[in-house]
């Protein structure tokens, strides 16, 4: 469904993406670790679209069609998704308005007719249960005043609404304790089927123990520098990334 | 040569007319008024407290003034069907600067409240309306002299002691004319002790193309532990100018909640004049306009804490884009003596195009130590990672600045205390952002498809 090659990307002048390859089909769960700085949340920024960033080279495919080419609404429509990091407050506009704006944008973009009222709050109903999220919270303005934990169970809330085909959770893991990073992780699994895939950037093998992956990554200084299985995020947790970066910086 | 001459020569000229079409306690005051315009002139602009605003200008073109109150023929069901429709309220309606009958408006209010034509009270109780008006205005103000030397009409508004008002007042004002027309408008609402009351006044300008000028001076007392609603919603037309000077005098305990917006207008200059009375009382003090093409907003305030224990909350939001210009001044005097002061104040804009301006000059006097004040001014642009983070579920960039645009002025609307009012106004900010037709235009069309309102 992705595919990324030799993908080069900069903000402010600074080149932080080196040449990505990158490879994922249906079905497959992929984890990006890496040392701070790396270039992991760029890569997911880029593979969104965030506008702030600039690709200087490569390119990126999704089923076909050209990522980079699309506007990040439409990389939405066309089953994208990106789980922030740091998921933003929007003040002033409610949980209930943006998901149903959501959600009608992209049946206008299939040329389907809005969705009902009705169905829309069973909808909401339903995939609120998928990781608990509490009714007051649906109600309030986006991720306003919620805590880290709720903030990122309402990542996990909008990526069950838009039923994408790709997920990329962006550290979903960081700043949960051990109880929300395991209803975290219990969402993105029920959500998992043989059609959809997902990319979880993380620090630490702590998450891969709830979601596991079939494939590790390691990114450092802009690159795909070692790919293996999930022993490799086991021998990470045990040797730390100072062997990489040696390793790396001696073939530099 | 002062524009102003052109008015005060006609003053001069047709004094008797204008009187004959007063009342007296109103008569009263023209000849301070023709004075202190003749000695003080016009500000220039740029001058202080005036950065923005070119009075001269404003007041330059040949304005028709209809001081011997021929009927003009205003259709007004048109601009009924305009209306911000508030289910139940005791509407009033004032075609330019006249106050014509309201059915059944006054019937339904509670026994002692006065309510409907200014001049139509002064004539019956003139002690009683000589006692306030004027009392709070002042003549320095060019605005405020103007106006009192032709006012022959306007809303008044009395609500007797410990007498609450169910309904929202409602009025609306029409400006409608063929040739350019100054329209002189006066406002005075008292409430004596523990009386309530909430008021909504709508501007309307019926042609477009047709320049009015649209003047009001409007008076508030709130007697002590009176609650006061007062919303203003200007939905003009380019060729509309409107200066508008708001007087308010608050008694100890009494709290008020003073919100103006302007959704379409060309220049307006709305200025507050907020005094504290007695002490413990509280004041919101709330705005917003939305700009672009080449409008005007001008704010000026200044609330005044001269004595101890009071509260003001102020905040003022606007957006701009094309070639729309706003402007906010607002100052905040806190006495020697006027302890336990809390005073807060903000003004924050969002600039959306090259040309478009945004002066802002927040000012805090405090002259004691035991105070809570705080004032901050923000211009910016819309947050590019709100706007990332909306897209990336599938929202277009244009629904995502309209939903962030319109979240922008939620604080403002939210402080409506008439909820089908709050319903009404998210429902007109969003259709305004999303780039409706000027409301009464369509409606002019008589076609019913108005783009705001009619539905």
């Amino acid at each position: 469904m992705l595919k990324v090659k030799d993908l080069h990307a900069e903000i402010n002048g600074k080149e932080i993406l080196r040449g990505i390859n990158l490879e994922v089909r249906p079905g497959e769960v992929h984890a990006i670790m890496g040392p701070n700085g790396s270039g992991k949340s760029t890569l997911s920024m880029v593979l969104a679209g965030n506008p702030a960033y600039t690709v200087t080279g490569g390119e990126a495919e999704f089923y076909g069609k050209d990522l980079l080419a699309m506007q990040p609404e439409i990389r939405s429509h066309e089953g994208l998704f990106l789980g922030f990091q740091y998921p933003v407050e929007i003040p002033g506009v409610s949980m209930v308005n943006f998901m149903r704006a959501a959600i009608n944008a992209k049946r206008e973009y299939f040329h389907e007719p809005p969705m009902s009222a009705t169905d829309f709050l069973k909808m909401m109903r339903e995939k609120r249960a998928v990781v608990e999220l509490d009714t007051k919270l649906a109600s309030r303005s986006v991720n306003e005043g919620f805590s880290g934990g709720e903030k990122k169970r309402n990542e996990i809330f909008q990526m069950a609404m838009l039923e994408p085909r790709l997920s990329i959770l962006d550290e979903t893991d960081s700043g949960l304790d051990i109880d929300a990073l395991r209803i975290v992780a219990e969402g993105v699994n029920k959500l998992k089927t043989d059609n959809n895939a997902t990319i979880v950037i993380t620090h630490y093998q702590r998450l891969l123990d709830y979601i596991k992956p079939d494939f590790v990554h390691i990114l450092y200084k802009g690159r795909i520098v070692m790919t293996g299985g999930p022993e490799l995020a086991l021998e990470l947790e045990s040797r730390g990334y100072d062997w990489i970066k040696e390793q790396e910086d001696r073939n530099d | 040569m002062s524009a102003i001459n052109q008015y005060t020569e006609l003053f001069r000229a047709h004094r008797e007319m204008i009187d004959a079409n007063g009342a007296g306690p109103l008569n009263q005051l023209r000849d301070t008024a023709c004075r202190m315009l003749e000695v003080n002139r016009l500000p220039a602009k740029g001058a202080e407290n005036y950065q923005d605003t070119d009075l001269d200008a404003m007041l330059a073109p040949d304005f028709g003034l209809n001081l011997d109150k021929i009927d003009i023929d205003v259709n007004p069901g048109a601009t009924f069907r305009c209306d911000v429709p508030l289910v139940k309220s005791s509407l009033f309606l004032m075609e330019n600067d006249t106050l014509v009958s309201a059915e059944g408006a006054g019937e339904s209010l509670p026994e002692g409240v006065l309510a409907g034509s200014l001049r139509k009270f002064a004539r019956e109780y003139p002690g009683l309306v000589e006692k306030y008006y004027g009392e709070a205005a002042s003549m320095d103000n060019p605005i405020v002299a103007l106006d009192s030397m032709f006012a022959q009409d306007g809303l008044f508004l009395y609500v007797p002691r410990g007498v609450r008002l169910e309904r929202p007042v409602q009025l609306v004002n029409i400006l409608s004319n063929g040739m350019p027309l100054m329209a002189v408008r006066r406002v005075l609402v008292v409430l004596e002790a523990g009386a309530e009351a909430k008021l909504l006044v709508c501007d309307h300008t019926q042609q477009d193309g047709v320049r009015f000028m649209d003047l009001q001076t409007v008076e508030l007392f709130v007697g002590q532990g009176a609650r006061l609603d007062y919303y203003e919603i200007e939905e003009s037309s380019r060729d509309t100018s409107r200066l508008s000077a708001l007087y308010l005098r608050q008694s100890e305990d009494s709290n008020v909640t003073v919100d103006g917006m302007t959704l379409f207008n060309g220049e307006s200059r709305n200025e507050y004049f907020c005094d504290f009375d007695g002490e413990g009382a509280s004041l919101r003090l709330y705005g917003m306009s939305i700009g672009d093409e080449s409008r005007r907003l001008s704010t000026y305030t200044r609330i005044n804490h001269a004595v101890p224990r009071c509260q003001s909350d102020e905040l003022f939001k606007y957006t701009v884009d094309g070639e729309a210009h706003a402007d906010f001044t607002g100052r905040i005097y806190v006495a020697p003596g006027a302890v336990k002061t809390e005073a807060y104040q903000a003004n924050r804009s969002l600039v959306g195009s090259d040309k478009a301006k945004v002066f802002s000059k927040p000012q805090l006097e405090i002259y004691n130590d035991d105070v809570k004040c705080s004032h901050g001014s923000a211009i910016g642009q819309l947050d590019p990672m709100q706007m990332f983070y909306m897209r990336t579920r599938g929202l277009p960039e244009s629904e995502a600045r309209l939903l962030l645009r319109q979240a922008f002025m939620a604080d403002v609307i939210d402080a409506v205390g008439i909820e089908s009012l709050r319903d009404r106004l998210r429902l007109l900010v969003e259709r305004r952002f999303a780039g409706a037709e000027t409301a009464c235009s369509s409606c002019r069309r008589g076609d019913g498809s108005c783009a705001v309102h009619c539905e």
